[in-house]
């Protein structure tokens, strides 16, 4: 068994240790938010959050996850509310959609690292999610109105 | 106003609209739209009322319209309903979009591709909306006792002014159900349009940004198992034997067989391209276990002799006969070479090129090449299906179910009816999905193993499972006279196994003296159809040598394009040219203006017209450090009526990005039949920091009834891209991928 904490939920599972947590969390826990995209750690479709870091789960054994904080798409935020999301609809961004709660996932870090990135900022951490239908403006403009939602709110 | 003729009473409708073939007016079927998905409304509403296939009303005000089109990024979820919406004069707050089954004998055609779908469905939808309007008004004309002249609507609110009676369209909804199909409705005219028009945001949003939208991927049953299959590691092999024994017994595995997607003697319909129709199924609890097994499995390959096979195709049934052998990038080259110095298939000829070409003042001839490219959708290929007695429910990326279900049917032995395919959201196309073979693969292993089954392909088996961008290569003559003008033109193009030369294609019907010639090689690495087949080379290649021309005959690239356009209007030459010489030069002079092209000199500009889309792009590179970037890109785009701005503007941007990634870094290439990369460690596409920091989307305004998005403006960006780099760098880019630019 090993004993898993995503998205504040306690989980156990009896799975081999080697099993990526790509898919304990989309075969096992039926969580299919997280993306399967290349498995080679290249594409950023998988991304979620261990311990705060912005990992690729086709790539991170389950047992290093193990006991860890993981977050996942579906954890992001309560209500679907966080900056990025909000950003995400205003700047109605996504075309096919598969890759973008990896890309969600990944700005979550830059945004907590960097509140207030350039567009450099934006292109150097978002460099590992591929998106195949070509939204990266529309990408770049969202984490940018997510930033300021931030800001804004932390004035209030 | 236009007043459309429904044509159908009620009664009749679906049979004829069957008999229409597609040419499906209004779809009312008072049963077809009685399930509903269960979407989770804020209050779920005590009753529904079907006004018709597409639309339901419910007792507290949803309205439910249905989206025909199986959705792959082009975002025609949002934009058909929006047709709907628009003539029923509703609240687009109000409305709820659900997927439509797939039920052509009531909705019509139901495919993605081609760009078609927002031009197909411009008037049928339309008509949907009015013909359900209409019956509202009926119904309250009927309960107020007034003429219905004297009804008007506004945001699903009827009103009769003179008595100031109004009512909600929920209020009228039952009424309104037992009203017959009117006979005629009339249209709005487009300046009354009030959605159409509109940005309205991508009815899915909320579940991408949140997780929850559904991909074909994702979807889990009780009792689901995984499977994988695994594919020969070269074009050219085919299976010899396995031991399943070498992994049966591993941790999770419950079966391993071989299987054949289609019967001997099969007939293959027009989308069943597939390299390898015989495979090795892997089924077991989970996809890592499956994976693993997968990774040990013993498998003997041998490669085949010839092979041949009867396949539909537009022009008819044809015997294709794929050739054996291991094939590499080297020899396609050597071929293509090899074809381009022959005469090849003549395809058009005006004039006398011949003897002009011998005593023009000026003789330009370059050649231009592109690989392979695999469409690389964003997510791997991946299908569901349940076989049971009682039929067989299928889901998967699929972008011709008409063809798909079909190519099921005769495999499985069950006729269509008892086939319920799924149209489930998928994670990109670009064409690779009319090649649905995953769903008859998972079909095939459901009814093996008696289970709900997930056939996942892997990144890899996704690259390596074929149906590529065809490799091309082009060569173009140009001879102009002592005053430079344009006196002949010459193509000869082809490709492995060709690359869809349109001979009518502007420069044709705009030079004297023309000759268009194409070449076709064989092979048994498959192809298909890639966002602007054919296109996606000849128009970017295409627009990089009129530039060249322009520059030899001292002119203005736009200045130059525009007198051919000109010549090509007033005096055509030859019967037929499949352009519109007006809208053709409308988007060169909306993008000479919206850049400002006179004051950048290192930018370069193409326009081309590709699935009824105009487009013209103007590209500006920077160098630094030795490596070429595109900093801004305006693009002005013809496409008709444009109906959801936004999203338009994102179709456009993404066909630039696309475009920019493809012309710089896109090749598959072979070795000894084996792709040389399979997944992103090898490949490479683009990536936001190589994307262009600004795209500027201008669209012409006219009445135009819309065409597609998703293609027209994708292949003038290649050419666009090339005469830029040439500025910036003094270099012309003559191959792809321009990154390595060398033959
Ligand atoms: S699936 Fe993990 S990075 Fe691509
Ligand atoms: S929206 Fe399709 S891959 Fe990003």
């Amino acid at each position: 068994m090993i004993s898993l904490k995503i998205n504040q939920k306690q989980y156990d599972v009896d799975v081999n240790p080697d099993m990526p947590l790509l898919w304990v969390l989309r075969d096992v826990l039926q969580m299919p938010g997280t993306k399967y995209g290349c498995g080679v750690a290249s594409c950023g479709a998988c991304t979620v959050h261990l311990n705060g870091d912005a990992v690729r789960s086709c790539v991170t054994k389950i047992s290093r996850a193990a006991n860890q904080e993981v977050v996942t798409i579906e954890g992001l935020s309560p209500n679907g509310d966080h900056p990025l999301q909000k950003a995400w609809l205003e700047a109605d961004v996504p075309q096919c959609g598969y890759c973008q709660s990896g890309q969600i996932m990944s700005a979550a870090v830059l945004l907590r690292e960097k509140p207030d990135p350039t567009d450099q900022d934006i292109d150097d951490a978002m460099n590992g999610n591929l998106c195949r239908c070509g939204t990266y403006l529309l990408i770049r403009k969202a984490i940018h109105l997510a930033a300021d939602m931030q800001k804004q709110g932390a004035k209030i | 106003m236009s007043v459309i003729n429904t044509k159908y009473g009620r009664r009749s409708f679906i049979k004829s609209s069957f008999l229409a073939g597609g040419g499906l007016m209004l779809g009312f079927n008072s049963l077809a739209s009685l399930i509903t998905e269960g979407r989770a409304l804020e209050t779920i509403p005590d009753e529904w009322f079907n006004i018709n296939a597409y639309l339901k009303i419910s007792s507290d005000g949803v309205f439910t319209i249905k989206a025909p089109h199986p959705e792959f990024g082009t975002d025609v979820r949002t934009s058909l309903p929006m047709m709907v919406a628009e003539e029923l004069d509703v609240d687009w707050k109000k409305v709820v979009v659900e997927q439509a089954d797939y039920k052509p004998s009531i909705y019509g055609r139901q495919y993605t591709g081609g760009s078609r779908g927002v031009m197909e469905k411009w008037v049928p939808l339309r008509t949907t909306g009015a013909a359900a309007r209409q019956m509202l008004i009926k119904a309250a004309a009927k309960t107020w006792d007034v003429p219905e002249a004297e009804i008007t609507t506004e945001g699903g609110v009827l009103y009769h002014k003179a008595s100031g009676k109004s009512a909600k369209y929920e209020e009228m909804a039952a009424r309104a159900a037992e009203i017959p199909v009117p006979e005629k409705v009339a249209l709005k005219d487009p300046k009354d349009f009030k959605i159409i028009g509109t940005s309205r945001a991508n009815v899915d949003l909320i579940k991408m940004v949140t997780g929850k939208a559904p991909y074909s991927s994702d979807i889990n049953r009780e009792g689901m198992l995984y499977a994988m299959v695994v594919i020969p590691p070269a074009f050219g092999m085919k299976l010899k034997s396995f031991d399943a024994l070498s992994v049966k017994s591993m941790p999770g595995i419950k079966d391993v067989f071989s299987f054949k997607t289609y019967e001997d003697g099969y007939k293959r319909n027009m989308f069943d391209t597939n390299a390898f129709p015989e495979l090795v199924a892997i089924v077991g609890n989970s996809t890592w276990e499956v994976l693993n097994a997968k990774n040990k499995l013993k498998v003997e390959w041998q490669p085949f002799t010839e092979q041949s096979f009867v396949m539909a195709g537009f022009r008819g049934e044809q015997t294709v006969v794929v050739p054996p052998g291991l094939e590499s990038s080297s020899d396609h080259k050597a071929k293509m070479k090899d074809a381009a110095d022959k005469p090849g298939r003549q395809m058009r000829k005006d004039g006398n090129p011949e003897e002009v070409f011998k005593n023009a003042a000026k003789v330009i001839e370059r050649t231009y090449s592109a690989p392979f490219l695999p469409h690389y959708m964003m997510e791997p290929i991946t299908s569901f299906a349940h076989y049971t007695d009682e039929g067989l429910f299928v889901a998967g990326p699929v972008q011709s179910p008409e063809t798909t279900i079909n190519t099921i049917s005769s495999r499985i032995g069950l006729p269509p009816e008892k086939i319920h395919i799924e149209l489930t959201r998928m994670g990109g196309g670009f064409g690779r999905h009319f090649h649905a073979h995953c769903l008859t693969e998972a079909a095939v292993i459901s009814q093996k193993v008696k289970a709900p089954i997930k056939l996942q392909y892997t990144r890899e088996d996704t690259t390596n499972m074929g149906s590529y961008r065809p490799a091309c290569l082009a060569v173009y003559r140009a001879a102009l006279d002592k005053d430079n003008n344009l006196i002949a033109f010459h193509v000869k193009a082809g490709g492995v196994p060709d690359n869809g030369l349109n001979a009518n294609a502007f420069p044709a019907g705009a030079v004297d003296n023309y000759l268009a010639e194409s070449f076709s090689i064989a092979s048994n690495i498959t192809s298909g159809w890639f966002r602007a087949p054919g296109d996606n080379f000849i128009g970017g290649v295409e627009q990089s040598f009129l530039d060249e021309i322009a520059e030899a005959a001292g002119k203005d690239p736009i200045e130059f394009r525009l007198e051919l356009l000109k010549r090509s209007k007033e005096k055509p030459v030859g019967a037929r040219a499949d352009y519109d010489a007006s809208r053709y030069a409308g988007v060169l002079e909306l993008v000479r203006e919206k850049s400002n092209w006179a004051a950048n000199k290192k930018r370069g500009v193409a326009a081309y017209l590709c699935h009824r889309a105009y487009a013209a792009h103007v590209i500006d590179v920077v160098v630094k450090d030795n490596v070429s970037r595109v900093q801004s890109v305006f693009s002005a785009v013809d496409c008709g009526i444009v109906v959801n701005p936004d999203s338009a503007t994102n179709m456009v941007e993404g066909n630039v990005v696309d475009a920019i990634g493809h012309a710089m870094y896109g090749e598959l290439t072979f070795t000894k039949g084996k792709p040389d990369s399979s997944n992103l460690g090898k490949y490479r596409l683009i990536r936001m920091n190589e994307a262009p920091k600004n795209i500027e989307v201008h669209f012409v305004k006219n009445d135009i009834a819309p065409t597609g998005l998703g293609e027209g403006p994708y292949p003038s960006v290649f050419g666009a891209l090339a005469n830029a780099l040439y500025k910036a760098t003094g270099k012309r880019f003559y191959h792809q991928p321009f990154i390595k630019n060398s033959f």
